[in-house]
C-alpha cells in the first residue's frame, strides 16, 4: 500500500532544466522525492550536483519550478530552518578552527550563544571530532574535513538533508563510519537525499533509488524495482576478434545472451546480454581457454545498460 | 466585529515583523563577528594596517623628526594648517582611503569566492539582503577604524609639533576640535562613498581593475572639470566641507562648495541605491566559482 504524502512533506520538481550557458545540466527534470533514504546516482557529469544546488538554492533553473516541503528555494530564511546541505566543495572559510566553523554558523541562524555553542558540540560530537574541534581546519585530514562540514550542516537539526557524494574519497573505515551515521540520523527521522555515482555504495541503506544520466532521469523506485528495471534491460555489446562466427556460437550457449549477431564486416559480433557481471566474466574465460583472439569488448552505446554496467563497477574492464 | 480582526491581524503582522527584525539583528552581529575578524586579523589585514599607518608616519617624520619641519609647524601655523589640508586631501582621502576602501569592498564577496566558502552564507537561514547589509556594515566598520586611525594620529603629530601650550588652546579656543571633527566627518563619509562604489564595482565587473582606475583617474582630474560633471564624483563632496579650502591650482574650476545639508544626503541615498543594486545583484548570484 502507498502512503500518501502532502507536499509539505515532498520534494518536488516540475520539469526544471538548468542549463550553464550552452551547456546542458539537467533536462525536464519531474521526480518527486518522498521521506525517507533517497539515494541520487549516475556517473560523473550526470547532474546530480547540478540538482542538488537547484534544490537549495545555490543555482537557479532555467525553468521550472521547485518545491521543499513546499518552500521555494528561493526563500533561504524559511528553507534553511528545515534543510540542510552537504555540498562537494572540500574548502572553508580561512583561518577557522572545527569548533569555530560549526558555532559561527549557527550564530547566523540566529541561535543565543549558549544555544549554538551546545548545538555545535552536539553536532561535532555526533561526527567524533571533539578532539580536533579546537584545532584549524586547515590542518585536517580528508576525512575529517568531509566529516566537519556534515557537523555543520546537521547542527541546527534539519528534516530534510542532501548530501552531495559525501563518500568520495573517503577510506573503507571513514566510509562505515559515515554510513552508520547516516542510518542513525535517518532513525531519527530526519530525510536524506544522498548523491554516489557508485550504486553499491549506497543501495542498501536507500530505501529510493534515483539514476541519472546526462541530465536526464533513467529510472527511479524501490531499490530492487530498479535493479530489476536495470536488468531486465539488455546491454549491447560490440566485441571484435579474429573468429566471429565460432564466438558467436559460443556465447549463444549462455542462458544470459539473449542475441548474438555478426557485424556486416565480419570483424566481430554484436552481443545482448541481460547480466553483464556474467558475461564479463564469461570474456574473460574465453580470452584464455579458446583460440578466439579477443581484440576488445565495448558496450554499445545504450544508455540505461551503459550507466548501469558503470554504476556497478563492472570487473569486466570494458569502457564507457 | 471586523475592526477587532483587523486589530488583531495588524498586531499578528506587527509582532511577525519585530520578530523578523531581532533576527536581523542577531544575524547582522553573527557576521559582523565572521567579518570583523576576517578584516582585522586576516591575512588580507596585514595590507591595510600599512596603508592606515602611510599618513601618520609621513607626519611623524614631517613633524618630529625633520628639525626644520618641526620649527615651520611651530613658527607659521596657518600656512601648517594649509599644507594639511593638502596632504590629507592628496595622501589620506584621495590615497588612503581610495586604495583601503578599493581593498576592503571589492573584496566583501570576491574574497570569498576565491576562497570558495560563500556558499556557507547561502546555505544559512538568512536573507541574502540581511548578508549584504552585514557584509556593507562589516566594511564600513573596518575602513572607519584604520582610517580615522590615519586622520586622528596625522593630526596628533601636527599639534605635537606645535608645541605646548600653543596647540591645547588652538585646540579649545582656535576652532581646533571643530576642525578635527570635520577631519574625522570626511573620513567617514570618504568611506563610505567609496565604499559604495567598490562594492559595486567588485560586484558588477569580472575584472574591477579598469574600472578602479578609471575612478581613480576621473577623482584626480575632478578639479579640471566643468561644474555639472564636477558634482558626479565622491571627491567635490568630501572637499566642499574641508575646514581650510585646499587649492587646487591655477587651472581648477571654480564651483561654489555644495552645502551639507545637499551633499551629506546625496552620498547617503548614492549609498543606499549602490546597496539595493548589490542585493539584487546577490539574490540572482549562483554559486559557481567559475569551475566544472
Ligand atoms: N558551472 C558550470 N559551468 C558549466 N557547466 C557545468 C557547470 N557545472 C556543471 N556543468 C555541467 O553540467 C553537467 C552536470 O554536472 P554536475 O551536475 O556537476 O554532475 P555530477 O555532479 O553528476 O558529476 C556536466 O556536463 C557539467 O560539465
Ligand atoms: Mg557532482
Amino acid at each position: 500500500m502507498r502512503v500518501e504524502y502532502r507536499p509539505e512533506e515532498l520534494i518536488v520538481f516540475e520539469d526544471v532544466s538548468k542549463f550553464y550557458g550552452e551547456i546542458l545540466g539537467v533536462n525536464r527534470i519531474n521526480l518527486t522525492i518522498e521521506p525517507g533514504i533517497t539515494s541520487l546516482v549516475g556517473p560523473n557529469g550526470s547532474g546530480k550536483t547540478t540538482l542538488m544546488n537547484l534544490m537549495t538554492g545555490l543555482i537557479q533553473p532555467t525553468r521550472g519550478e521547485i518545491r521543499l516541503l513546499g518552500i521555494a528555494p528561493t526563500d533561504p530564511e524559511q528553507l534553511f530552518r528545515r534543510v540542510g546541505y552537504c555540498g562537494q566543495f572540500d574548502s572553508f572559510p580561512r583561518g577557522v578552527t572545527g569548533y569555530q566553523f560549526v558555532n559561527s554558523f549557527l550564530r547566523v541562524h540566529g541561535y543565543e550563544k549558549r544555544q549554538a555553542e551546545e548545538k555545535a558540540w552536539q553536532a561535532i560530537e555526533r561526527v567524533d571530532l571533539v578532539e580536533a574541534a579546537s584545532r584549524k581546519v586547515a590542518g585536517y585530514s580528508k576525512g575529517m574535513r568531509q566529516r566537519i562540514r556534515l557537523a555543520q550542516s546537521i547542527a541546527h537539526e534539519p528534516q530534510v538533508m542532501i548530501l552531495d557524494e559525501p563518500l568520495n574519497g573517503l577510506d573503507p573505515m571513514a566510509r562505515a563510519e559515515t554510513i552508520r551515521i547516516f542510518r542513525e540520523l535517518a532513525r531519527e527521522g530526519m530525510h536524506l537525499i544522498i548523491s554516489s555515482h557508485i550504486l553499491h555504495e549506497v543501495d542498501t541503506m536507500s530505501d529510493r533509488v534515483v539514476l541519472i544520466n546526462n541530465g536526464y532521469i533513467l529510472a527511479e523506485g524501490g531499490v530492487t524495482g530498479v535493479r530489476e528495471e536495470i536488468e531486465d534491460h539488455p546491454m549491447q555489446v560490440m566485441i571484435r576478434c579474429n573468429l566471429p562466427r565460432e564466438l558467436a556460437a559460443r556465447v549463444f550457449a549462455a542462458p544470459h545472451v539473449v542475441e548474438a549477431q555478426l557485424h556486416p564486416d565480419r570483424q566481430g559480433l554484436f552481443v545482448k546480454t541481460t547480466d553483464p557481471d556474467e558475461f564479463f566474466l564469461m570474456m574473460n574465460r574465453l580470452a584464455i581457454e579458446s583460440s578466439v583472439v579477443i581484440e576488445s569488448v565495448t558496450p554499445v552505446d545504450d544508455d540505461l545498460a551503459a550507466v548501469y554496467h558503470y554504476l556497478i563497477g563492472s570487473s569486466g574492464g570494458g569502457e564507457v | 466585529m471586523i475592526f477587532a480582526k483587523i486589530k488583531t491581524s495588524l498586531i499578528g503582522l506587527t509582532s511577525v515583523d519585530r520578530a523578523s527584525l531581532s533576527l536581523w539583528r542577531c544575524q547582522i552581529l553573527a557576521i559582523l563577528r565572521i567579518e570583523l575578524s576576517k578584516n582585522f586579523w586576516g591575512r588580507r589585514a596585514m595590507l591595510l594596517y600599512l596603508l592606515a599607518l602611510v599618513p601618520v608616519v609621513i607626519l611623524f617624520l614631517l613633524a618630529i623628526v625633520d628639525p626644520d619641519g618641526a620649527s615651520d609647524i611651530s613658527r607659521d601655523w596657518n600656512s601648517s594648517q594649509q599644507a594639511f589640508v593638502n596632504i590629507f586631501d592628496a595622501l589620506i582621502l584621495r590615497s588612503v582611503v581610495f586604495f583601503g576602501s578599493t581593498w576592503i569592498f571589492m573584496n566583501l564577496f570576491r574574497g570569498e569566492v576565491v576562497d570558495r566558502s560563500l556558499h556557507y552564507y547561502f546555505l544559512a537561514p538568512l536573507r541574502r539582503e540581511v548578508l549584504v547589509a552585514a557584509k556593507y556594515i562589516a566594511g564600513m566598520v573596518a575602513a572607519a577604524v584604520l582610517f580615522s586611525f590615519s586622520t586622528l594620529g596625522s593630526i596628533f603629530f601636527l599639534y605635537y609639533a606645535r608645541g605646548y601650550p600653543a596647540n591645547i588652546d588652538f585646540l579649545l579656543d582656535g576652532g581646533g576640535w571643530q576642525q578635527i571633527l570635520a577631519y574625522e566627518a570626511i573620513t567617514l563619509l570618504a568611506c563610505l562613498g567609496y565604499g559604495a562604489i567598490f562594492m559595486f564595482i567588485g560586484l558588477f565587473f569580472r575584472n574591477p581593475i579598469i574600472p578602479g582606475l578609471v575612478v581613480y583617474g576621473w577623482e584626480w582630474i575632478n578639479f579640471l572639470l566643468p561644474p555639472l560633471l564636477k558634482k558626479i564624483s565622491i571627491i567635490h563632496y568630501l572637499e566642499s566641507h574641508l575646514p581650510i579650502p585646499v587649492d587646487e591650482g591655477p587651472f581648477a574650476t571654480i564651483v561654489a562648495p555644495t552645502a551639507v545639508w545637499i551633499s551629506v544626503p546625496s552620498l547617503l541615498i548614492f549609498t543606499g541605491l549602490v546597496l539595493t543594486l548589490t542585493a539584487i545583484r546577490i539574490r540572482r548570484m549562483e554559486i559557481r566559482y567559475g569551475m566544472e
